[in-house]
């Protein structure tokens, strides 16, 4: 909030700063462009593996409490972006990145920085639920599968981890189908069943963004409404980045998407700019149409 | 409609042929075995018997039965893999879990490597003087045991990273996102996920390390060493002890005049406690891998 609004009060001394504002949020409407707090602040954010760098300096925001939708081809940095946000980026050893990703204000790279910055990564991770695109359940109990994060954060009894177990089982649209074998091994269940699991470890540690990996390349139709839905709710609670190869779900649940290609934005903005008949870019009316080649 | 033509009957011989020439090169593994064994138990028959198993050597070596090697075999091989299990698993899961390739790391992996590489005499030689001399043990079932110890690490060390590798790197990055360190990732999937590989390899170096004479020959077992009949607890860990394989070793070469199926009675006892354990491995892992998760 205070941010924005230095933006707009410097305005007339600093000529640039207004440019990239009205850039950034485009001709949406006044009232999202008021919408105050930004969640995540990504600014020139490049990302190399080795010699290669396949994210090329992208700026963008993501509001407190939007879906963000994000599309694009393959290898166009969907994933690299959100393995940098929760820096499990760190793990693979010749990456690099540079720029800033700021969470809630703080810069996610830079511990004890001015800003804060987090000190601590497994803190940072306990923010961000994760959901990768291939379906992992972790060889101990589906029970287990989701006790796990609070675990790790050091919870252990029983009556303090048996209700979050059945509420993010819920949440992910699985509990029905397992509540009478949570002692059976998470690998066990079907494909669709571990995605949802997976989204159910995801929300376990109560995260206060929630990053999508393309959730439903696992799960049937019907039950990804199921979910569409209990996003819908969730929304209200988190920050949800939504990385999606189908164009219609980004349309469906977002309220802007990002049309990411080749590691650079291309265009950012709401929905109802990005899926009319004339977005600002014509790559993304291209993309989204189905007629990019 | 599946109409063989010349060029499918031509593929399907070939399949036939490449399967065959497969399983004969396979099923010809059980050759050597069964004949070494036959030979032995064949010419090892009148020497064999309990009493062969529970006797202390009389007569000067030339008669009587192997329990004193035995015991001493068994001691050897279980310090041995005491003191290199815990340092081979806790090395090799850094190694794994942790290294990154930095110059340091790939000193410590070419370490391990060239380590597994050492002929077994050169070990006897830093065994010498590395426990028995330098550490003053002197010569010692201890000396000895930790010699043995040296020569299994490396092995020890590959084949649990092998079995941490078999870990599906997948599971390790759904704990990462969670907010799980390593640390957390390690303790509660990749161990419990991989201990049936870290044990077969483990109980695989008992082999190694019964069999061997040289590092033991130098720094710790003897030729003969008074022991009371079914002794379960004759050697202390500052005692020389004797062993089945330097025993095998003596009474075949050293000894003149010992009966002809002394020998290879001893022989008998050192391949069937070697199988033994080994039969042990495979029953583990069979037991462990019927409750593998994925």
């Amino acid at each position: 909030m205070t941010q924005d609004s230095s933006i707009v009060g410097t305005g007339t001394q600093e000529p640039g700063s207004p440019a990239r504002d009205s850039q950034d949020r485009g001709p949406s409407s006044p009232g999202d462009a008021m919408t105050p707090a930004k969640k995540i602040e990504v600014s020139g954010l490049r990302l190399s593996y080795g010699p290669k760098e396949v994210i090329h300096g992208i700026s963008f925001d993501i509001h407190r409490n939007e879906i963000l939708g994000v599309i694009g081809p393959a290898q166009s940095g969907k994933t690299s972006l959100l393995r940098c946000i929760n820096r499990t980026i760190d793990f693979s050893p010749d990456a690099r990145v540079s720029g800033a990703i700021k969470v809630d204000g703080q810069d996610v790279r830079a511990p004890g920085s001015e800003n804060g910055g987090f000190n601590n990564v497994f803190e940072l991770r306990r923010k961000i639920g994760m959901v990768a695109p291939l379906p992992v359940g972790l060889p101990i109990s589906i029970y287990d599968n989701v006790a796990f994060a609070p675990r790790c954060a050091g919870m252990s009894r029983k009556s303090e981890l048996e209700p979050i177990v059945e509420q993010c089982l819920r949440q992910a649209a699985l509990w029905d189908e397992v509540k009478d074998r949570l002692d059976s091994l998470g690998t066990k269940l079907s494909g669709g069943q571990q995605q949802r699991l997976t989204i159910a470890r995801a929300l376990s540690h109560q995260p206060e963004i929630l990053c999508l990996d393309e959730f439903s390349i696992a799960i049937d139709p019907v039950t990804t409404m199921r979910i569409e839905d209990v996003l819908k709710e969730l929304k209200k609670e988190m920050t949800i980045i939504l990385v999606t190869n189908l164009v219609l779900q980004a349309r469906r649940l977002a309220a802007r998407t990002m049309f990411l290609w080749n590691g650079e934005i291309i265009e950012i903005d709401t929905n109802e700019v990005m899926f009319s008949d004339k977005p600002k870019d014509r790559r993304t009316y291209e993309y989204i149409n189905g007629i990019f080649g | 409609m599946f109409v063989e033509t010349p060029a499918v009957r031509k593929k399907l011989r070939r399949e036939s042929l490449a399967k065959w020439v497969f399983f004969g090169m396979a099923a010809s593994m059980i050759v050597p075995l069964l004949l070494i064994f036959g030979y032995l138990i064949e010419r090892a028959a009148p020497s064999l018997s309990l009493s062969f198993l529970i006797d202390v050597p009389v007569n000067g070596m030339k008669d009587g039965g192997v329990w004193p090697a035995l015991v001493g075999t068994i001691y050897l091989v279980f310090i041995s893999l005491a003191v290199a299990a815990p340092i081979g698993i806790l090395a090799a899961v850094y190694l794994n879990e942790y290294a990154r390739d930095t110059w340091f790391n790939r000193i410590i992996n070419l370490a391990v490597i060239n380590l597994a590489g050492v002929p077994s005499i050169v070990h006897a030689l830093f065994g010498l003087g590395a426990f028995v001399y330098a550490a003053r043990f002197g010569f010692s079932v201890l000396a000895a045991s930790l010699t043995l110890a040296i020569m299994t690490l490396p092995v020890i060390i590959a084949s649990t990273r092998e079995a941490l590798a078999s870990v599906p790197q997948s599971f390790r990055e759904a704990c990462w996102n969670v907010g799980a360190t390593r640390w957390q990732a390690i303790k509660s999937i990749v161990l419990p996920n991989s201990i049936s590989g870290i044990l077969t390899g483990i109980i695989l170096q008992v082999s190694r390390a019964a069999g061997e004479t040289a590092p033991i020959m130098f720094t710790g077992a003897v030729f003969f060493k008074a022991v009371s009949k079914g002794d379960v607890f004759p050697y202390g860990l500052d005692d020389q002890c004797m062993a089945l394989s330097m025993h095998l070793y003596t009474i075949s070469t050293q000894v003149p005049g010992v009966r002809e199926s002394i020998p290879f009675a001893t022989a008998v006892v050192l391949l069937g406690s070697v199988l033994l354990v080994n039969a042990a491995a495979i029953a583990l892992r069979v037991y462990l891998r019927s409750r593998k998760k994925w």
